[in-house]
């Protein structure tokens, strides 16, 4: 085995998205050297697709927003099922992460009196999302970045050096969180002591030792065939901590962005922004109709306009009149496109049409929709100014995700692991609103750079020990694919491309919008005969800048986690936020306050010697916390009567 | 000429050691050697035209017309014109053309101006040919050094650019008489010069030093709304820099011509009124 | 829905030489370069690297260089060419190569660091900062830029004399130069930091000979010379070189 290169950190951060970002310039600020991995290179993280905007109870468009009405709008868009306190901590946080963000030069658009322009966004009261056109994410990661290469001139001109606090190893990717065992640190020990890594440009190893590490990975999207995440989505993070030890929570919420591009193929499930509807868009069936007054559920009933008149008024005068149905949360308009293109109704490429063309004027809609313009164009070759396009369901985000303290962003179980961002479960409860995700990288983005670093910087606690044992294993798993012909086992080398191309068509027609029980059995099926399949699948050629290999071992933790999706969705015996049961089509109260949670069924090292063809993935219950009572207080009775069960209104 | 050169094995470009190992100096299978191709052939027919005529000293009036070549007129060996724009500032001993003396402006402000200059850089100097074509020298320091560090100097050719399309417009103003000097008459002249003028003011109006005089400077257009609405104007104009830039080369030739086809007799302008 | 079988020549290699090699591939309705980048991974060259990431234009990663012009292969449409032709796609030629269609963009991190961040300004707190839409318009149009770094490609300056690097910033750098001196609030100047003589004399900004190849090839449309590299030069002017401004500034300074 050959040796591999070990540095000392005090704190790495895994992903370079918002969070991951956010996290290492709180860390390093507080003066934790900080090391920074991630799959692309530096400012390309997924971030940057996100388009409409960072959701912030600033006030600025109306003074009645404060962050109580954003903590409402979160906990009723994730039908309760949020962890409370995060969605608390994020109401209240939001502005100032935003506020912040000006400070290091990022440029919002602006109202007319110069502050941050906010707009309206499906689920939240008041017009609250902080934009830049319809480029907000790009915003986002150019100002973190540079936000990181300010810090690292600070460094420059005090030690010489840019990269000595602060240093991002770009196109590494993560295949193992180690840990003290019982080899390494005392006995007792079991807590994080760094990451094994491999630089996808040379395919070299590397092992950076940390006391702690910061999760920031993003989602999973990669799994399901149409979808709006990049290759980088392959739930890197979730495995990880999966492996480490660390539970994932309420795995079956996955939300489908209702509009992605239906249209060429090759184009397929790439986001349409909510920003269009926020800003007069409609949805037309293929007869013209605007269906969505049909699907107005009875929660939402006294919020949303009944009529076309009273929804075309809102976008004028949105004291006096209700909000347009296209506007409800994402997993309501999903599941409404998806019953219109099942009646038939639907557009020529199976989706419905989302029009701006008839409702804006062409220079209205260049203006203020210029990359959709743009993208709909270079794209597709269809110009929204004159024309529908055409829009359906994309696998967009999970909110579920690694169980973690509310305030520390700590992963339960695994000292010395955090997570925040899309990677972390519970924040957004059932189902995630348009832009509570940007607010949500930086809120627990810095919670969990500061808690990582406050753990690693603690002199009462000694540098993590790691055994050269553990790096060995590691590196065996990481060269596996490169030698899966020689090893005789039953069948033939397969092929990682097909292997990734069935997972996502499995995860898509059997555990995908609209999920049966019959169809989540022969999923969990499949999945066991893809992992079988999976531990053969070899690679050509060699180590340096292999994407073969890089798949090979990406699908271990696309499996895992798909696992999870499914065997979380099979057990949730209700339809709720992004989890949509044919057989079980209402809400149920008495799933309101529970949690499912996925372990590893084996020890981690066990992985790769067990059966494959069990399940890896053990599922637990678990009940909630019950909401703060001033929490609660917030809303009106009648509202609770629809989510909370009888025993938990009257506590 | 940039078509035709052949780029030598430079040490530092796009097959140097480190960079992907292609032969070929470019791959690109549009014509992309037409653009700076035109572009070469037009300025040198120009180049070669006015030489001619600054250097011709003859034919540049026909009343009520003057030659945008000849105006202002500086010197005593300039024709007398009538209410014209004689100015003898230089007197007797200047023996050669008088348009050389006030040409100089005009040809300094497109010399330094930064479409011309993108346009000769490309078609006379090959420096680049063509976008991710490479070029044939060697070395390149750009506009880092003398000479080419001069080229800052644009803003005052600018002003004197206004100056210059001030008596021309003069000039046009001139030609709403009739050849014997009676006001409130036109002629075919009459419109070649007014297209010249409004195409002088629009190019010499959308310079980039202007844009960057009227307001591109600032830093808080809020603060200046006057001249944040003329940076706007400016900057519209500026969007077609490129194609004044042409329109007026052009236009400024033909209202020559023009008058040299009158001076010399090769047809008599014809009057409207 | 119609396919056909397209000939595609694509550079592989690495550092110690390579050349394009042959391969015929299928491409359907509506698909972009990266779609048969793709295929040609899945099917014919396992190895084949690539970067890639949003394939939607955002992220700027898939730069090559397509029939000698340097695009984004997600944003190129396989139906800008004619069925007939073959295509050559190479890894950027400005830059050194990593393999295939790979290179090492290390050049713009190492540039990107050497212009000094913002400035914030003493006496604002966060929420405090007010700016009008028209002042950040400007800056708003550099901040559109997803750093693929075409123009630094392309920009011969650095593409065809490599000992330019050290001096030049490229384009991209220059209009972040721009975008900080438009910025209604950074306070650098407080700090004795004046961009745009810097731009000058510290980023290379007088090697630009603004032949426009960075805003040819800009994937968002940015008017990079006309908007951010002709106003740096006129501001370094300004500071450098008109005298007039200079005593201005001069006179101005003495009467507060």
């Amino acid at each position: 085995m050959p040796v591999v290169d070990r540095q000392e950190w005090d704190v790495v951060v895994v992903g370079a998205g918002g969070a991951g970002l956010r996290a290492a310039i709180e860390a390093r600020e507080r003066g934790a050297r900080t090391a920074v991995i991630c799959k692309s290179l530096f400012g390309k993280a997924h971030t940057v697709m996100a388009e409409g905007g960072i959701a912030a109870a600033m006030g600025n468009a109306n003074e009645h927003d404060t962050w109580q009405v954003h903590f409402r709008d979160t906990m009723r868009g994730g039908k309760f099922l949020n962890q409370w306190r995060m969605a608390e901590l994020h109401a209240q946080e939001a502005p100032d992460r935003v506020w912040e963000l000006e400070t290091w030069g990022a440029l919002f658009d602006r109202t007319k009196d110069g502050r941050i322009s906010q707009r309206n966004f499906g689920g939240h009261e008041y017009p609250r999302l902080a934009h830049v056109g319809d480029r907000t994410g790009l915003e986002l990661i150019r100002t973190l970045q540079q936000k990181i290469v300010a810090l690292q001139q600070e460094d420059h001109r005090e030690t010489g050096d840019y990269e000595s606090r602060l240093k991002v190893f770009q196109e590494c990717t993560v295949t193992r969180i180690l840990k003290t065992g019982p080899d390494g640190g005392s006995a007792t020990e079991d807590r994080v002591g760094g990451v094994f890594a491999y630089d996808r440009e040379t395919g070299r190893f590397f092992v950076l030792e940390a006391p702690a590490v910061v999760l920031a990975t993003g989602g999973i999207g990669k799994s399901f065939k149409v979808t709006s995440n990049s290759w980088e989505y392959t739930g890197d993070g979730h495995a990880l901590a999966l492996l480490a030890g660390a539970p994932l929570l309420n795995m079956e919420f996955v939300q489908f962005h209702p509009t992605g591009m239906v249209w060429p193929p090759s184009v397929k499930g790439i986001l349409v922004t909510e920003s269009v509807r926020g800003d007069g868009g409609v949805l037309r069936d293929s007869g013209g109709r605007r269906f969505m007054f049909d699907y107005v559920p009875d929660v939402f009933k006294e919020k949303y306009a009944e009529s076309e008149e009273e929804a075309d008024r809102w976008y004028e005068d949105p004291d006096h009149n209700r909000r347009p149905p296209e506007l409800l949360p994402r997993d309501e308009v999903a599941r409404a496109i998806n019953a219109e293109v099942k009646a038939g109704r639907g557009s020529p490429h199976g989706g419905v049409f989302l029009d701006v063309s008839t409702r804006m004027p062409a220079e209205v809609i260049r203006r203020r929709l210029p990359s959709m313009y743009h993208q709909f164009k270079e794209l597709a070759d269809v110009d929204i100014t004159a024309e529908a396009m055409e829009v359906g369901p994309t696998c967009h985000y999970v909110m579920g995700g690694i169980a973690v303290e509310s305030d520390t962003a700590a992963a339960r179980g695994v000292p010395g692991l955090f997570a925040a961002g899309e990677v972390a479960g519970g924040m957004h409860g059932s189902n995630r609103l348009g832009g509570n995700s940007l607010s949500d990288l930086l809120v627990f983005g810095r919670r969990a750079g500061g808690h990582a670093a406050g753990y690693a910087l603690d002199p009462a606690r000694r540098r993590p020990q790691v055994a050269e044992s553990q790096v060995n294993a590691a590196s065996a798993e990481a060269l596996r694919p490169f030698s899966a012909e020689t090893e005789g086992e039953a069948g033939p080398p397969e092929n990682p491309y097909t292997i990734h191309q069935e997972l996502q068509q499995t995860m898509n027609d059997l555990v995908g919008i609209i999920r049966r029980e019959g169809e989540m059995e022969q999923a969990l099926h499949r999945l066991a005969e893809l992992r079988v399949r999976a531990r053969r699948a070899g690679v050509e050629g060699h180590r340096q800048f292999n994407p073969g290999w890089h798949l090979a071992l990406d699908l271990r933790n696309m499996l895992l986690v798909s696992e999870c999706v499914a065997r979380a969705a099979l057990e949730r015996t209700e339809s709720r936020g992004g989890h949509t049961r044919e057989d079980h089509p209402a809400m149920d109260r008495a799933w309101r306050n529970v949690n499912l949670l996925c372990t590893l069924a084996g020890p981690a090292a066990a992985l790769a010697a067990g059966d494959p063809a069990r399940g890896q993935i053990r599922l637990t219950r678990e009940t909630t916390d019950p909401i703060r009572p001033d929490l609660l207080a917030l809303f009106e009775k009648e509202e609770l009567v629809k989510y909370l069960a009888e025993e938990e209104l009257y506590e | 000429m940039a078509t035709g050169t052949e780029p030598q094995q430079n040490s530092g470009g796009v097959r140097s050691g480190a960079r992907a190992a292609i032969t070929a100096p470019h791959l690109r299978t549009d014509r992309w050697w037409l653009a700076p191709a035109v572009t070469a052939a037009g300025l040198f027919a120009f180049v070669v035209y006015s030489t001619w005529r600054a250097f011709a000293n003859a034919h540049y009036y026909a009343a009520p017309y003057v030659s945008p070549f000849y105006s202002p007129c500086l010197a005593d060996n300039c024709r007398p014109m009538h209410a014209g724009p004689n100015a003898n500032l230089f007197g007797g001993w200047w023996g050669l053309s008088p348009a050389i003396i006030i040409l100089i402006f005009p040809l300094g402000f497109r010399l330094t101006c930064y479409y011309y200059r993108k346009a000769y850089y490309r078609s006379f100097w090959a420096s680049p040919p063509a976008c991710a074509v490479a070029e044939p020298h060697r070395t390149y320091t750009g506009e880092t050094r003398f000479p080419l560090i001069l080229q800052n100097v644009h803003r005052y050719f600018f002003y004197a650019a206004l100056l210059v399309a001030g008596v021309l417009t003069y000039d046009t103003v001139l030609a709403f008489r009739d050849t014997h000097y009676r006001w409130g008459h036109m002629g075919l002249g009459t419109l070649v010069f007014l297209a010249n003028i409004a195409l002088i003011w629009a190019y010499t109006i959308s310079c980039h030093s202007c844009r960057h005089i009227v307001g591109g400077k600032l830093k808080h257009f809020s603060r200046h709304p006057v001249r944040y609405r003329a940076w706007q104007f400016v900057g519209r104009l500026n969007a077609r820099h490129m194609q004044l830039a042409w329109a007026s080369l052009l236009s400024v030739a033909l209202a020559d011509f023009y008058v040299y086809l009158v001076a010399s007799g090769v047809f008599d302008d014809p009057r409207f009124f | 829905m119609s396919s056909y079988e397209a000939r595609f020549k694509v550079w592989r290699g690495d550092v110690r030489g390579g050349g394009l090699e042959d391969f015929s591939v299928e491409v359907n309705d509506g698909e972009v370069v990266l779609d048969i980048v793709h295929r040609l991974q899945a099917t014919q060259a396992p190895d084949l690297a690539v970067r890639w990431n949003c394939k939607a234009g955002k992220c700027g990663s898939c730069s090559a260089e397509i029939n000698g012009r340097p695009r984004l292969m997600c944003m190129t449409r396989m139906s800008v060419f004619d069925r007939a032709d073959t295509i050559t796609v190479t890894p950027l030629r400005g830059f050194p190569v990593v393999r295939d269609l790979v290179t090492d963009v290390g050049f713009n991190y190492q540039k990107a660091r050497e212009v000094p961040a913002f400035v914030p300004p003493a006496g604002l707190g966060p929420g405090e900062y007010r700016m009008m839409q028209e002042d950040v318009d400007r800056s708003q149009e550099f901040r559109k830029c997803i750093e693929c770094f075409l123009c630094q490609d392309t920009c011969h300056v650095v593409r065809d004399h490599e000992e330019n690097k050290t001096a030049f910033a490229g384009p991209r750098f220059l209009m972040r130069v721009a975008e900080l001196d438009m910025h209604p609030l950074d306070a650098a100047a407080g700090t004795g930091v004046d961009r745009a003589r810097a731009a000058q004399d510290e980023h290379g900004l007088g090697y630009c000979n603004i032949t426009k190849c960075c805003t040819e090839v800009c994937p968002e449309g940015i008017r990079i010379t006309d908007n951010a590299l002709i106003p740096l030069k006129e501001r370094a002017v300004d500071r450098k070189y008109d005298p007039l401004v200079w005593l201005g500034s001069k006179i101005r300074r003495r009467t507060p």
